[in-house]
């Protein structure tokens, strides 16, 4: 197979802060060497982009050494954590900014959509933004001419389409400026996020779209996203980016199930050293937490959910109990369900366990985290931590349905079906 | 992969290019976008105003009218034995053609940084759009011209249009490319430091009275002839000059200057195609 893209050494450098008065000097200085015919001075001190640590230096390597190949048809998902560099990278492969150092190669006409509705004039009519936002991306005005009704007709917006598109709401101007970009012709496709807009229906139309161009027409397609269930449904490989190097580059599956592993270090809670330091007070120090799924390799939907605290108690002939809180990635209390850890005023000091298990279908897909109270007699509080350990639950492909269902919860219900005459 | 190594692309992405790549074919291929643009332009001028393009006319015609009462009557420039409307007419319209351009060309980066930042096409092709959508603004402001010039035909004014009016083309041309140029030089410059965009709106104001739009060559070479070579040297006195003189046969037009304003317009506009081209690879990630 031929090589559509291949990614050599590529490295970007941002500058943080504000560019002003303050930053004239760096650029003198830059530019000073550059006439003496040095090397930048500003690239050697930049550091690895983490934007959760604070760094010395102001500036940082959003893309640090990257490379990879691509082979032609092929349908790669980037995934990574904000921040990671899959932007930054999508932004080099499509010219939006050129790379610090190193290159990339390409084979076949390339159109990018890292935004939909791209240069779309409010005042224009749609059929105008049609041929405005299809030349933006590249397209000769015959091709769009030739492809104008398949477009409306995929836009579902015909009856507006020679109205202004200001006057249209946000979902039809989101529709149209997809069905533009949903026709381009190129051999490389590369995807940013766009698919987070639209209803359900739309959005399931636009994943369908994505598929049939990158299967039937043997496109090579790029695609970020978020949406692991759409990343391993349409891709074929997949590549991890974190603080702007390459973790991981290989099938789509395995690299979602990477990414997860990687990103849910949070799962695990252990405390090493001394008993005293562990997180607590003089009542309680935590020593231990785990959430594991029961049955399978990643906690889903389907999966079951266990979880096991360990701890140490100072408090002697008490009535204790621990309570579990666990919140959804929206703050609502999915439940509050204590743990009666001794009940005939006769606990121990030393270290305890307790571990609980959530049945599988419970929990939706999504974010949560436990917090934990432990009381005396239940009333009384000896500690509460808040937001102690967060895990998230996948979303499972149910059928032909593959995308996140509202709710809190997510249970398996039974019908019963009858039916009676009229 | 079978170990055999592709050695030719379609597209290299690198740190660097080479400055002399004008990269001509791939303006080419988005010509179409263009003239997309220029009728974007054109269209979302007049939509929702119910004189239109009228409105292109107003301007000029207004300008005209105050230029004749203060430069005119007030303080008595003399106009080259010209009609003062005539004269002043045919200064602003020229001189209006080439600050438009320049003035919108200077804030392609800033005004488009959203659509720039989303989506790759040559960026030239923006500042060629604008030079191609103030084309239509001149050709009716052109209209008008020539509007004015019958009416003082039929009035009996003395003026004599000549051959060099066959070098408008020409002279259209210099004034969209000396514009063009010294935009995207300026363009080039503000997007990380945006000090001079301040600069530019005075700028241009300034410059004005230092062409000879609300006076004629010859008075300033009479008046103070020491200082009379800024007004000379200035690229576009000759070209406003020798409008001037095409259309309504009076001016101070020298072969020789003309040459003088051909040469310095190409050379800042190659000096802006390659400023612009370098900084649009990473402006983004300052403007």
């Amino acid at each position: 197979m031929a090589t559509a893209i291949k990614v050599e050494q590529l490295s970007k450098i941002y500058q943080l802060g504000e560019i002003g008065t303050g930053s004239i000097s760096r650029d003198l200085e830059r530019f000073w060497a550059k006439v003496r015919g040095k090397e930048d001075p500003f690239l050697k001190i930049g550091e690895v982009n983490d934007r959760a640590v604070k760094g010395n230096s102001e500036m940082v390597w959003s893309l640090k050494d990257l490379s990879f190949d691509i082979e032609k048809g092929d349908v790669v998902g980037i995934i990574g954590r904000n921040g990671a560099g899959k932007s930054t990278l999508l932004k080099i492969l499509s010219r939006v900014t050129a790379p610090t150092l190193g290159a990339v190669k390409m084979n076949g006409r390339i159109a990018s959509l890292l935004e939909v509705g791209t240069g779309f004039h409010p005042d224009l009519t749609g059929r105008e933004n049609v041929y405005l936002n299809g030349a933006i991306l590249g397209m000769r005005k015959a091709e769009i001419k030739r492809k104008f009704d398949e477009i409306v007709d995929f836009s579902g917006v015909e009856r507006y389409i020679d109205t202004p598109v200001k006057r249209y709401s946000s979902g039809m101007y989101v529709r149209l400026a997809f069905a533009v970009a949903a026709h381009l012709e190129s051999e490389i496709l590369i995807i940013d996020e766009v698919l987070a807009v639209g209803d359900a229906e739309f959005q399931k139309k636009c994943l369908g779209k994505i598929g049939s161009v990158s299967k039937g027409e043997g496109r090579t397609v790029l695609f970020v996203s978020h949406n692991m269930a759409a990343i391993k449904s349409l891709c074929k490989s997949g590549i991890v980016l974190s603080n702007g190097q390459l973790l991981f580059n290989g099938r789509a599956l395995e690299a979602v199930s990477f990414y997860q592993s990687n990103n849910n270090a949070r799962l695990q809670f252990e405390h090493k050293g001394a008993q005293e330091d562990a997180p607590g007070n003089e009542n309680i120090r935590l020593l231990k937490f785990q959430i594991k799924p029961l049955h399978t390799a990643t906690i889903t939907i389907s999966s079951g959910v266990s979880f096991e605290l360990t701890f140490y108690n100072a408090k002697p002939n008490i009535n204790l109990d621990a309570t579990f809180e666990l919140r959804n990635g929206d703050e609502i209390p999915v439940f509050h369900h204590g743990a009666l850890i001794s009940t005939q005023n006769d606990s121990k000091t030393g270290i305890y366990s307790v571990r609980g298990i959530l049945p599988a279908h419970l929990l939706n897909a999504g974010l949560y985290s436990f917090k934990l109270i432990f009381g005396e007699n239940q009333r009384y509080m000896l500690f509460s931590i808040e937001n102690f350990i967060q895990f998230e639950v996948e979303n499972e492909a149910t059928g032909s349905n593959s995308f996140l269902r509202p709710g809190v919860i997510s249970p398996n219900i039974e019908y019963a079906i009858t039916y009676s005459q009229s | 992969m079978a170990g055999i190594e592709q050695e030719v692309w379609d597209l290299e992405i690198t740190a660097k290019n080479n400055l002399l790549d004008f990269r001509v074919k791939d303006v080419w291929h988005y010509r179409d976008l263009l003239f997309l643009l220029v009728r974007r332009d054109f269209v979302s001028f007049y939509k929702q105003t119910i004189l239109g393009p009228l409105w292109f006319f107003i301007q000029p015609l207004f300008t005209t009218v105050i230029y004749t009462f203060i430069f005119g009557n007030l303080a008595a420039i003399p106009t080259d034995g010209l009609p003062q409307p005539l004269f002043y007419l045919a200064g602003i319209t020229a001189w209006n053609y080439f600050s438009d351009c320049l003035v919108k060309t200077s804030s392609v980066f800033t005004t488009n940084a959203s659509l720039f930042g989303k989506v790759y096409f040559p960026r030239l092709i923006v500042p060629l759009s604008i030079v191609v959508s103030n084309l239509i603004r001149f050709a009716v402001q052109m209209l008008l011209f020539l509007i004015m010039m019958g009416i003082y035909f039929v009035k009996g004014a003395t003026f004599q249009p000549n051959l060099y009016l066959l070098l408008f083309p020409f002279l259209l041309l210099l004034m969209a490319m000396l514009g063009l140029g010294l935009g995207m030089i300026i363009s080039a410059m503000t997007t990380k430091y945006r000090d001079l965009t301040f600069l530019v709106t005075f700028g241009i104001q300034l410059m004005m009275y230092l062409t000879t739009v609300i006076y004629p060559l010859s008075v300033v070479e009479r008046k103070y002839p020491h200082y009379a070579w800024m007004v000379k040297y200035n690229p576009i006195t000759s070209l406003i000059e020798c409008f001037r003189y095409g259309f309504l046969g009076q001016g101070t037009f020298t072969f020789t200057s003309l040459m003088m304003t051909t040469l310095t317009t190409f050379v800042i506009m190659i000096v802006g195609v390659i400023i612009f081209n370098r900084v649009e690879r990473t402006f983004v990630d300052t403007v």
